[in-house]
């Protein structure tokens, strides 16, 4: 492996195509997965939320459905779930919206809705089980005290439990965060041009091998540290005065 | 759609075994090789050498920030010449098998380091200072007392990491390494059943992460952890 002749300058070279230095496909790619994560974040939370809410409800048959999808979701592998959402999932949109997703939408943004759904999906399985875990890990003593004082079953979840549920769950959640930011590369196996496909772009036009990726390794790096960072602050913001580490006994 | 033809399924069996042969293969000497080198590194994070430390904890870090997809291009397409010299290895080998091993490997190796480390720290410091204090060198302290219990308590984390591990073989897709998926998604790009082969192969590993899912649970119970 000879360090060769480094060559930083090339970032600052023409490409081969549109009126743009390679500098520029770099920060395209870093904005798509940047945008990539922020809107698939949304929405497995939502869903993970959504399911592991359910999993925590007194009623079998919903908790069975929360437990149904964190265990479809979590036993396939991403790249295949990607695969299945890039050629299964338009087909099941009524016929008009399916065609006209498939023909007439901007091949792009099929690739980002269609990356948006299978990294969602998938992180919401995961963010399920933290949802979960955290309203478990809540003494039960909360549940039946809120019961008792006549708050309402969804009152005493969106009063009580949630609250501090999601306030013990920063830390894994942000590590979740961290892995979705990773697990976003994928999105280049089926057309979407973010930052690991602006690699391979990069190393086949530009042809510095190791520019190009270390480059791209550091994009990475910069996003899971603006990650960390920012979800420090919210968990600074989010912590109660009578909340110890735990916050079991609050 | 959904309506395979199992002939071509049938016929393509002996393809799929060999693409599941691949993935096995790859699984199976990561998991060894990986659990190695994760614990050398999980001891060498607690070495009284603080430059084994650093050097501990910046191979850590630094596999934990970059996504495997990275990795494995990394591997495959800047370093396989290199590979390919330092192992001595004859033009023949397919040198996609080796640089994902490798690549599987040395990510694997950061994420192992992590749960051996955690498993070392459950077991009370009380325990190391008995062993030294009865006469045990350090290495055997680690050897004879820590590591045993410390493995006991990883079992199922372990299980679980070795299952995420399975499941991310798939990944080589990318590195046009003929693996389960990528055999059985060429088998479907050829014979125009591309949904129903995908589908096909999703099952597969769903089959066996669950397989896998519940014996972590059985052995969980077993273990009384």
């Amino acid at each position: 492996m000879q360090a060769a002749n480094w060559n930083w300058g090339i970032f600052f070279e023409q490409a081969p195509f549109g009126n743009v230095t390679y500098f520029s496909w770099l920060v395209d790619g870093f904005l798509t997965t940047a945008a990539l994560s922020i809107c698939a974040w949304i929405l497995a939370f939502l869903l993970g939320s959504f399911f592991g809410i359910l999993r925590t409800l007194p009623n079998k048959i919903l908790s069975t459905i929360g437990a149904l999808y964190v265990t479809i979701f979590r036993n396939i592998p991403l790249i295949v779930q990607f695969f299945i959402w890039y050629l299964a999932a338009p087909d099941l949109l009524p016929y008009k919206a399916s065609v006209w997703f498939k023909s007439e939408l901007d091949p792009n943004i099929q690739f980002f809705i269609i990356s948006t759904c299978a990294l969602g999906f998938f992180t919401g399985a995961r963010v399920c089980e933290q949802v979960r875990s955290g309203i478990q890990a809540l003494s039960h003593g909360q549940r039946y005290a809120a019961l008792a004082l006549g708050l309402t079953l969804p009152q005493t979840y969106r009063h009580v439990l949630l609250p501090n549920a999601y306030r013990i769950i920063i830390p894994p959640l942000t590590s979740e965060m961290l892995n979705m930011v990773k697990n976003s590369a994928v999105a280049s196996t089926v057309g979407l041009i973010e930052l690991t496909a602006q690699a391979n772009r990069l190393l086949e036009f530009s042809g510095y091998a190791y520019e190009s990726f270390i480059a791209v390794t550091a994009a990475y790096a910069l996003l899971n540290f603006a990650v960390m960072r920012s979800m420090k602050v919210l968990e600074n913001k989010m912590r109660l005065p009578s909340m110890n580490a735990g916050g079991k006994n609050v | 759609m959904f309506s395979i033809d199992w002939s071509i399924v049938q016929q393509s069996l002996p393809l799929l075994a060999q693409g599941a042969v691949v993935t096995l293969k790859i699984t199976i000497t990561a998991v060894a090789l990986g659990m190695a080198l994760g614990t050398l590194l999980a001891v060498a994070r607690i070495s009284v050498y603080a430059p084994l430390r650093w050097l501990s904890a910046s191979y850590v870090n630094c596999f934990r920030s970059i996504p495997l997809v990275m990795v494995l291009l990394w591997f495959y397409l800047i370093v396989p010449q290199f590979l390919s010299s330092f192992l001595d290895l004859s033009p023949q080998t397919d040198i996609r098998l080796v640089s994902a091993v490798v690549a599987f490997t040395a990510f694997e190796a950061a994420y192992y380091a992590e749960i051996i480390r955690a498993g070392m720290r459950s077991v009370s410091g009380g325990q190391y200072s008995a062993a030294l204090a009865l006469g045990m060198t350090k290495s055997q302290t680690l050897v004879y007392v820590i590591l045993p219990q410390a493995f006991r308590v990883m079992t199922p984390l372990l299980l679980t990491q070795g299952m995420i591990l399975f499941q991310d073989t798939s990944l080589v897709y990318i590195i046009g390494l003929a693996d389960f998926f990528r055999t059985a998604s060429n088998i479907g790009k050829t014979t125009g059943y591309e949904i129903d082969m995908v589908l096909l192969a999703g099952s597969g590993y769903f089959v066996v992460c669950f397989c896998v899912s519940a014996a972590v649970t059985m052995v969980k119970k077993r273990l009384k952890l």
